[in-house]
């Protein structure tokens, strides 16, 4: 069976910006797939060549096995929900979802059986009557869906459409919109600059960096073995050891990432097992998070590693501007690739 | 330290006086109306219901005297006299001409400046379109009935590509020709859009300018022909500003006296009525009953608008 979305060698150039550097992908049919990456990675231009909005400098896009390069967004088996939702503010909320179903002429009937149904789905039968701008953010979001799945797409795009939520509207809609995936079985491409919601919903995620793809795994692996420096402090905030740092930390020149919570804090003069890793530094900074405080402790050389360490009852953290030792195991600290290497 | 707290304890009159208008914002807003208001208010509509008051009376036959008495008769006279039903339809429907043909040729102009244009040729087109309002209309007015005239460029330049025979059988059309371009209501119609063509490519493209593109977009990402979307979405959303624009072009061409009495054929608009009876035929009751025509016309005009939904998308 042919991907549901295929980049071969896509390109896509403004001015003498590479918004998409010769990217390749595969996206398989059903898989929920994230595009990760800072603002300006070239994540959001990627879905919009899916989408047609834009078309490509060179390279092919395919969907199902079909080059589509060429074809306007109007002709291809896609639909959009757009970062700002783009509701039409003329039309109701039920014209609005029938929008799709009344361009392709369906009969007038079947568009309002088939947009009240979609409704439902989104938990917004009530609203159908409404103008956009009754609504909430949230439920105008849930509009945008029921829009674009009206049409039974092959593939739905999704272009930061959490964004403009507050956060626990933002958690609702990421378990919703996971649950609508699995329901639908609708291939779901999702981009997002929030590593968070990636790892949490996506099957698999590709992140991004000036306009190439860093690393396409699982979360997981993502999570656990990022291949760059830059994967490594996006998706993880990890430390990065890189060049003399990595040298004087290991023993060996080959960079690596180390994340936050698997290195601990301990004061001067406890005792540090053999088998470990350790570096002195001076503690910088405390920040509360909860469940953890994150630790800013500034290495000789001037690096400042982040160190996670669990809200302890009793003698407390070390004060800030005392000296402290960082202590980790050598298996927790991931080889990396060299700079600019790739997947 | 010190500075400031003698600058609270004994403040400068000026500054007192910001502190007290600061803390009452209704008087001070009632403070800068008022002029204006007062301006809008007496000068502006206390002549508009003068006007409209001395439609009112009517002019004795024999004295041409005003008789100070309310009557409708005036305005019986505007609506039954068959000539003057010609002069009123005649306006209507040059106004409505107009009107269209402005918004059909300032349609891909606007929207162009609007979604297309480089911000560079996004300016040279403003200006280009406001050029024209900053020089004489009686200039341009005559410009156009030297340009429009038998022996002038344009029948010259029918003459040199050799369409002589097209102009002249336009101007055969009953109705819309006459001996010359600038002798006919063709040239006037083609004098009145120019004219008011910049009153409704502002308007339009501001309106144009306010729909996002991804509005353009969704549409055609959910299957719309870009014609599909011109009638649902772009049409739709720019109706504010084509309404703007049509009241501009419509109401200018129902009040404009020069141009009809400069370029076109001899038939009397409303415009030309009221400057002559106001003026040499010195009967100011039937030229305010005249001008209520356009004023009602147009209040008309905006109800229609309404209920079609123009202002919906404000």
């Amino acid at each position: 069976m042919s991907p549901a979305i295929e980049f071969r060698e896509v390109a896509r150039v403004y001015g003498d910006v590479r918004a998409v550097d010769r990217v390749s992908l595969q996206i398989a049919t059903g898989e929920f797939f994230a595009m990760l990456g800072p603002s300006g990675s070239g994540k959001t231009t990627c879905l919009r060549l899916v989408a047609g909005f834009e078309a490509p400098d060179s390279g092919q896009i395919l969907l199902d096995g079909n080059d589509v390069t060429e074809r306007p967004p109007y002709e291809r088996d896609v639909n959009t929900v757009f970062q700002d939702y783009a509701l039409f503010p003329h039309m109701n909320v039920l014209e609005n979802v029938a929008y799709g179903l009344r361009v392709r002429r369906v009969p007038r009937a079947e568009q309002e059986r088939r947009a009240t149904e979609m409704l439902e789905l989104v938990k917004l039968g009530a609203m159908a009557a409404r103008r956009p701008s009754q609504l909430s953010g949230g439920q105008r979001q849930r509009v945008s869906l029921a829009r674009a799945l009206i049409n039974r797409p092959r593939v739905l795009l999704l272009d930061e459409p959490l964004g403009a939520l507050d956060l626990k509207l933002r958690e609702e809609m990421q378990i919703e919109l996971k649950n609508l995936q699995r329901q639908l079985g609708i291939t779901f491409v999702f981009v997002t600059h929030d590593q968070g919601e990636a790892l949490s919903m996506a099957d698999r995620v590709a992140v991004f960096n000036q306009g190439r793809i860093e690393q396409l795994d699982t979360p997981r692996t993502l999570y656990t073995q990022p291949a760059t420096a830059f994967v490594a402090r996006f998706v993880g905030s990890a430390n990065v050891a890189e060049g003399e740092l990595a040298q004087r930390l290991s023993g060996q020149a080959r960079s690596f990432a180390i994340r936050a919570e698997n290195i601990r804090v301990q004061r001067p003069g406890e005792s540090v097992p053999d088998n470990m890793l350790r570096c002195d530094g001076t503690l910088l900074d405390i920040q509360y998070h909860g469940a953890v405080s994150r630790c800013q402790v500034q290495l000789p050389g001037g690096a400042v590693f982040a160190a996670a360490v669990a809200e302890r009852g009793g003698n407390g953290h070390p004060a800030i501007g005392s000296q402290v030792t960082l202590v980790w195991s050598p298996q927790d600290a991931v080889p990396l690739a060299a700079a600019g290497a790739g997947s | 330290m010190s500075a400031a707290s003698v600058a609270i304890g004994s403040p400068a009159p000026l500054r007192r006086l910001s502190t007290f208008l600061y803390g009452r914002p209704a008087f001070y807003i009632g403070l800068l109306l008022i002029p204006p208001l007062l301006w809008f208010g007496t000068v502006y509509l206390g002549s508009l219901f003068t006007l409209l008051a001395n439609s009112f009376y009517a002019i004795d036959e024999f004295t041409a005297k005003i008789v100070y008495e309310p009557t409708l008769a005036t305005f019986k006279q505007v609506v039954t006299q068959p000539a003057h039903i010609d002069i009123i339809v005649r306006t209507v429907v040059m106004a409505l001409a107009v009107t269209i043909a402005c918004a059909i040729i300032a349609f891909p102009i606007a929207n162009y400046m609007a979604r297309y244009a480089s911000p560079r040729m996004k300016a040279f087109f403003y200006v280009g379109v406001m050029l024209p309002m900053w020089t004489s209309y009686l200039v341009k007015v005559y410009a156009w009935r030297l340009i429009l005239a038998k022996q002038g460029i344009l029948s010259w330049l029918f003459d040199s590509v050799g369409l002589t025979a097209v102009l002249d059988s336009t101007l055969r059309i009953p109705g819309v020709g006459g001996p010359s371009l600038a002798s006919s209501y063709l040239g006037m119609f083609i004098v009145f859009v120019y004219m008011w063509l910049p009153y409704m490519i502002l308007p339009l493209a501001a309106s144009l300018e306010r729909v996002p593109t991804s509005l353009l977009q969704a549409s055609a990402d959910l299957g719309a022909r870009p014609g599909q979307t011109f009638r649902n979405v772009t049409l739709p959303l720019a109706l504010p500003g084509l309404a703007a624009g049509s009241v501009f072009t419509f109401s200018l061409t129902l009040g404009d006296y020069i141009i009809p009495s400069v370029v076109g054929a001899p038939g009397y608009f409303i415009g030309m009525m009221v400057y002559q009876q106001q003026g040499t035929a010195g009967n100011i009751p039937l030229a305010a009953a005249f001008s209520v025509v356009p004023i009602v016309l147009v209040m008309i005009y905006l109800t229609l608008a309404k209920r079609a939904g123009a202002f919906d998308a404000m």
